[in-house]
């Protein structure tokens, strides 16, 4: 194993322009949707990073980028000090064991003509883990890892409720015994009460397994259950990046206050201040000068418009964006 | 042995199948043959067909053993014995000139049963022969066009870029033509010389010669849907699960979109197999399909024109089985597309 203080992935940089093309034979390229805009990721051995952010910020283009679904733009990817950013298809195979996901909707990412036992042997087929009879008992032992029964074996995905699918794609991503785990709003598609069972499946299997998980979510009540450290994203940048309590506690972005005080309190006596962000997210074809957020941030002044504030530590392991922090300590 | 759950489960070293015992899930296809066993005017048209199906090809034990007649020799003076008398199959022309000859109409006899056309052959005997040859070439095409459709929509629909515009005007090009525009002009062209592509060669006379005239004009109306359908799986959560795992694009295009797209086809064969058959038909009526000696319904149609007010039923004979054949492809079509996919609207164009 290597240095317990180096990063296990250690993203830099990264960008991701979707192009807009026009033309019927021709295809000219008219505009370029930013989805991820120069962002600096480090993901440490054993942590969970949450990432959040508003709908279309960026956040699944960018856990999408550090699995090498998506080729980038530009900007560099190691894991465990390896490049992978340029990797072609057959050069990242051998790293699919280590990198998984597991996707956000349980209903679209299982394949409805394949058994349960064929969807979770399949990574140690295709990377030859095992002999064939191996596949079968680890396949078992994998639903049993996840709650499921090994009787399930044969069943078919339309055969399972929501959780069970999402534990059948949890499964799935532990097949090949990975580091780390990239969960793309793992329980976004869940019921409420459903959630916590896969999240807390998801600790305990980090507990026993000494996973790493970079988890992206847009529900920030869920992320602050399962977060190490949590980066708030908006509109393809990182706008805040800070230890789980801290951000709860004492968020120094204006965005990020604004997101937290739209988390539900379960105390009906709390009276607190509700900040009402102004308009929609702008377009990421066209995102605005300066700082992204200052459209509809209730702080903006002429600097914002201008300059783009750059991500700075305001406090030990806190960083923001923003030329008017909120709740320094000074 | 390994002990999982408190319950032993014996596991088969060498087999990668779940161990025995356990409640086998129903499969998407099991379900939709269920529904489909289910669905009675499916399962009445499927009997029609296959009932059809099996009388043609038992065609030569009816010519051999029942009519003892051979179907594609002209026998114009052969007798037959109706009531204890003997008599011509074809009969001096009656009225007071008593022109031209007229073949014998149905009988109640072992042969003639559906009469005789003009050169004295039992058409009842031909119109069995002629469905075993339109079968024959209806299904074969049918087969054929699906897997090149298969082949080419599965390309296009998964590579896209320039490879899709590339395949998918060349099949606009061909889908610009009228159908039967089409298929003649190949038809008339090729029927001249036979085909020749490197070293197979086929003979004007050959039945291949229709069946893949058929198959290659139909491949638009099965790529079309094909690719779209690959364009639609492509983009699911599970083909980036697989793209994650590491899958290869033979695993890809094998184990996770082919088994999604294998329903169109399965719900256009039929309707396929039906167009075919009436497209083949057609050529055959107009002499430029199945050549003599061979029959098949189309050319007994056409052989029926000319007796149409003497002896209507040499025509309709084959134009009954047409009409079935169709309708009961059609009917069942319409169950098999209902099972497996409720929501579909899709036809084959003709």
């Amino acid at each position: 194993m290597s240095d317990p203080a180096a990063p296990l992935m250690r993203a830099r940089g990264v960008r991701k322009y979707f192009p807009i093309k026009r033309g019927v034979v021709f295809q000219r390229e008219v505009a370029r949707v930013h989805a991820v805009d120069d962002v600096d990721l480090d993901l440490m051995p054993g942590e969970t990073v949450g990432l959040v952010g508003e709908s279309g910020c960026g956040k699944s283009t960018f856990g999408r980028c550090l699995i090498r679904l998506h080729d980038l733009t530009d900007g560099t990817i190691e894991f465990d000090g390896q490049d992978i950013s340029t990797l072609d298809r057959k050069q990242m195979r051998p790293l699919r064991r280590e990198i998984q996901m597991v996707f956000q909707d349980p209903y679209a990412s299982l394949n409805p003509r394949k058994r349960v036992g064929t969807i979770i042997g399949d990574p140690l087929r295709i990377h030859g883990v095992g002999a064939r009879g191996d596949v079968n008992k680890r396949v078992q032992e994998l639903l049993e890892l996840v709650g499921l029964s090994p009787e399930h074996y044969n069943r078919y995905p339309h055969e399972f409720s929501g959780g069970q699918r999402q534990r059948i794609g949890v499964a799935r991503a532990l097949a090949l015994s990975p580091r780390l785990i990239i969960a793309d709003e793992p329980v976004s598609a869940l019921d409420v009460s459903i959630q916590a069972q896969v999240v807390n499946l998801l600790s305990d299997l980090q507990d026993d397994l000494g996973l790493t998980y970079l988890f992206i979510a847009h529900d920030l009540s869920v992320v602050r259950h399962v977060s190490d450290r949590i980066a708030v994203m908006y509109l393809g940048k990182i706008v805040e990046l800070a230890p789980a309590e801290e951000l709860y506690d004492r968020p120094i972005h204006p965005y990020s206050e604004a997101l937290l005080s739209a988390v539900p309190v379960p105390d009906p006596d709390v009276e607190r201040e509700r900040i009402v962000l102004q308009g929609d997210v702008p377009s990421p074809i066209t995102p605005p000068s300066g700082c992204r957020f200052h459209p509809r941030c209730r702080y903006a002044t002429d600097i914002c418009t201008t300059t783009e504030p750059p991500l700075v530590k305001h406090a030990e392991q806190h960083l923001a964006a923003c030329h008017h922090p909120l709740n320094l300590r000074s | 042995m390994s002990t999982v759950g408190g319950l032993e489960h014996p596991i088969d070293p060498l087999a990668d199948a779940p161990p025995e015992g356990w409640v086998a899930g129903r499969s998407p296809w099991a379900l939709a043959a269920h529904k489909l066993v289910r669905n009675r005017m499916a399962m009445a048209a499927l009997a029609v067909f296959l009932g059809i199906v099996v009388v043609s090809f038992m065609g030569p034990f009816y010519a051999d053993h029942i009519a003892h007649t051979d179907p594609f020799t002209s026998q114009l003076t052969a007798t037959t014995v109706i009531n204890g008398k003997r008599v011509d199959v074809l009969q001096q022309g009656g009225g007071v000139l008593k022109l031209g000859e007229t073949p014998i109409g149905p009988t109640w006899q072992r042969n003639y049963f559906l009469g005789a056309d003009s050169q004295g052959r039992d058409v009842a005997a031909r119109v069995l022969y002629g469905g075993r040859t339109s079968l024959t070439i209806g299904i074969g095409s049918a087969v054929i066009c699906s897997l090149l459709a298969v082949i080419v929509g599965m390309v296009a629909g998964f590579y896209g870029g320039v490879t899709d515009s590339i395949i998918s005007r060349g099949l606009d090009v061909v889908w610009a033509f009228p159908v039967y525009l089409l298929a003649i002009s190949i038809a008339t062209v090729l029927l001249t010389q036979g085909l020749t592509i490197g070293p197979f060669s086929i003979s004007a006379s050959s039945l291949w010669l229709p069946t893949l005239i058929i198959a290659v004009i139909y491949v638009p109306y099965v790529a079309r849907p094909v690719r779209g359908a690959v364009l639609s799986v492509r983009e699911k959560e599970f083909i980036e699960a697989a793209i994650a795992q590491g899958a290869s694009n033979r695993r890809l295009i094998f184990n996770e979109i082919l088994p999604n797209v294998i329903t169109v086809l399965i719900v256009l064969l039929p309707l396929m197999i039906a167009t075919t058959i009436l497209t083949e038909s057609a050529l055959s009526y107009l002499s430029i399909g199945v050549q003599p000696p061979n029959a098949s319904w189309g050319t007994i149609i056409n052989d029926g024109q000319q007796l149409l007010y003497t002896r209507p039923w040499v025509a309709i004979a084959p134009g009954i089985m047409i009409v079935l054949t169709v309708l009961s492809l059609n009917v069942f079509g319409d169950g098999v597309r209902d099972a497996l996919d409720p929501r579909a609207k899709l036809r084959v164009k003709d």
